[in-house]
């Protein structure tokens, strides 16, 4: 993807690898340095900044009011929408998502969604008519690898930054009361993506790893060890093996994080 | 996922559609539809009805897309207005933008790209009608259409889905069973080569329950991967038997 990359280097991530290495001193399981910072920007009901290592993503969270879905008229809505910001990486582009983008926000969007980590009944003002629609925007600012998993977490640490409105109900009229209540939550997954460079699995991969990278795998894990999202990645496979090697390495790696993010 | 509904299978481990719980749809493959196309393939698999037609190598346009060291291929995933209950708008969905980059992924491992520096190869996918299951149903016709446009290979790419109902693991999931299922796991595959190219999941599984899903759908890989062999032979052999 990146032309910044030049083949030396490219022959030199390789070999760091056979070797059990990598670029940045990291062993081949191990994450960056995470950093979180919650409740960043006050206009928006939600939000979070996540630092992986350089790679920076911001999100933000607005609540607003609007109608359910017609096959689910009892939950309220979550959309994620991300945006690869022309000035976080030279690869990124002003104008409409492109598929990474829209890949991007499809796998955050699944792991939240299909771990049932919003209460979403408790979003519901008016069956059928009215509910909470909580909108999720994810912000990359700085591109250095693995947006998804920096995604994901800033994803998540927005969600449970976010107040709602409180509100009444008074002849049929919704009106907005003072005060606000966190955002109900009733999960709280954790995304791991697994790289592949030349048969061997890594975390986390960095930007210029992700260069040399064949393909990538992408779980979502809740807090009870069970798997709510996979999305595979990238230009080549995995062997059968692989994935049950990959499905080891991101259960193991999302309850270190658990423990360490205390979620 | 929502409410209690009727069970989707019943006491004897039989399914809404009459199957068993490794038990695909009927699939139909036909090979070489599409006159215009350098390549192409017809799939019905269960009510799912696509068509796929491969064009390519040719030149890539807009030129500035191609590659100086190897082919691109391009896939475009498109439902037709008609093909679902709700009619669908023909302007691309996020949901196909996210499908062409998956199918693409999962057929560019098949290709010996750096064997054709500066081309291109399109592929397109037509779902005329959908009925679950349309993603890996679209892979094994792309496939097939990438073979008849004569683009080597290293081998075909097939796929099928698995998932979980009513707390059964079962193969090749319908639209009511992906809809109101509690996982779906699509996978593709290519046998010859014990390689996975696609691999998605979406609900809710224990990991013994996912590898058990992976499992099942590389074994429903290898069932339509014959019946794949058998649509290209059908085709070709008939120029044999002229030769005779």
């Amino acid at each position: 993807m990146s032309s910044l990359v030049t083949k030396v280097k490219l022959k030199h991530i390789e070999q760091l690898i056979e070797k059990g290495k990598r670029l940045d001193d990291r062993g081949l399981v191990d994450t960056r340095e995470i950093k979180i910072e919650q409740g960043i920007i006050e206009k928006a009901e939600g939000s979070a900044r996540v630092f992986l290592g350089k790679t920076e993503v911001l999100v933000g969270v607005k609540v607003e009011t609007g109608e359910p879905f017609p096959d689910t008229p009892n939950d309220g809505v979550m959309t994620v929408n991300a945006e690869l910001v022309p000035l976080a990486h030279p690869d990124f582009e002003p104008g409409p998502p492109d598929e990474r983008s829209i890949e991007l926000a499809r796998v955050v969007d699944r792991g939240i969604r299909e771990s049932h980590a919003i209460n979403t009944e408790k979003l519901c003002i008016e069956p059928g008519k009215k509910v909470f629609v909580v909108f999720v925007d994810v912000y990359v600012l700085n591109h250095d690898g693995n947006l998804i998993d920096a995604a994901a977490m800033a994803a998540m640490a927005a969600l449970m930054n976010t107040k709602m409105p409180n509100y009444e109900i008074k002849d049929g009229e919704l009106k907005i009361k003072q005060g606000y209540t966190p955002l109900p939550m009733k999960s709280h997954p954790i995304t791991v993506t697994i790289g592949k460079i030349t048969n061997k699995l890594i975390v986390d991969p960095g930007l210029e790893e992700e260069s040399v990278m064949d393909s990538r795998i992408t779980l979502a894990i809740n807090e009870d060890g069970n798997i709510c999202a996979v999305q595979k990645g990238g230009s080549s496979f995995f062997t059968p093996q692989q994935i049950l090697e990959a499905t080891k390495i991101a259960l193991d790696k999302a309850a270190e994080l658990r423990k360490k993010l205390n979620w | 996922m929502n409410e209690k509904s009727e069970k989707l299978i019943d006491k004897k481990g039989i399914r809404g559609d009459g199957r068993k719980a490794d038990e695909l749809r009927s699939v139909k493959l036909q090979v070489g539809v599409l006159p215009n196309a350098d390549g192409s393939a017809y799939i019905e698999h269960g009510k799912n009805k696509i068509l796929a037609a491969a064009f390519g190598p040719r030149e890539m346009h807009p030129k500035h897309l191609a590659q100086a060291d190897r082919m691109v291929l391009r896939c475009r995933y498109h439902m037709a207005p008609f093909s679902v209950q709700e009619r669908k708008s023909p302007a691309p969905s996020r949901r196909e933008v996210e499908l062409s980059k998956v199918i693409k992924e999962s057929l560019e491992p098949a290709l010996f790209l750096e064997l054709y520096p500066r081309t291109g190869v399109d592929v397109f996918i037509e779902v005329l009608q959908a009925d679950g299951g349309t993603r890996c149903a679209s892979i094994t016709a792309a496939a097939l259409a990438i073979a008849d446009a004569g683009v080597p290979m290293k081998d075909l790419v097939v796929a099928c889905a698995a998932g979980k109902v009513d707390d059964t693991v079962v193969v090749d999931l319908y639209d009511a069973e992906d809809k109101l299922g509690s996982a779906d796991v699509p996978v593709a595959y290519m046998p010859n080569l014990n390689a996975v190219t696609l691999l998605q999941m979406d609900g809710v599984l224990s990991p013994g329950e996912f590898e058990q899903a992976v499992n099942m759908a590389m074994d429903g890989c290898k069932k339509i991967y014959t019946l794949q062999k058998e649509a290209l032979k059908t085709k070709y052999m008939v120029v044999k038997e002229v030769e005779e």
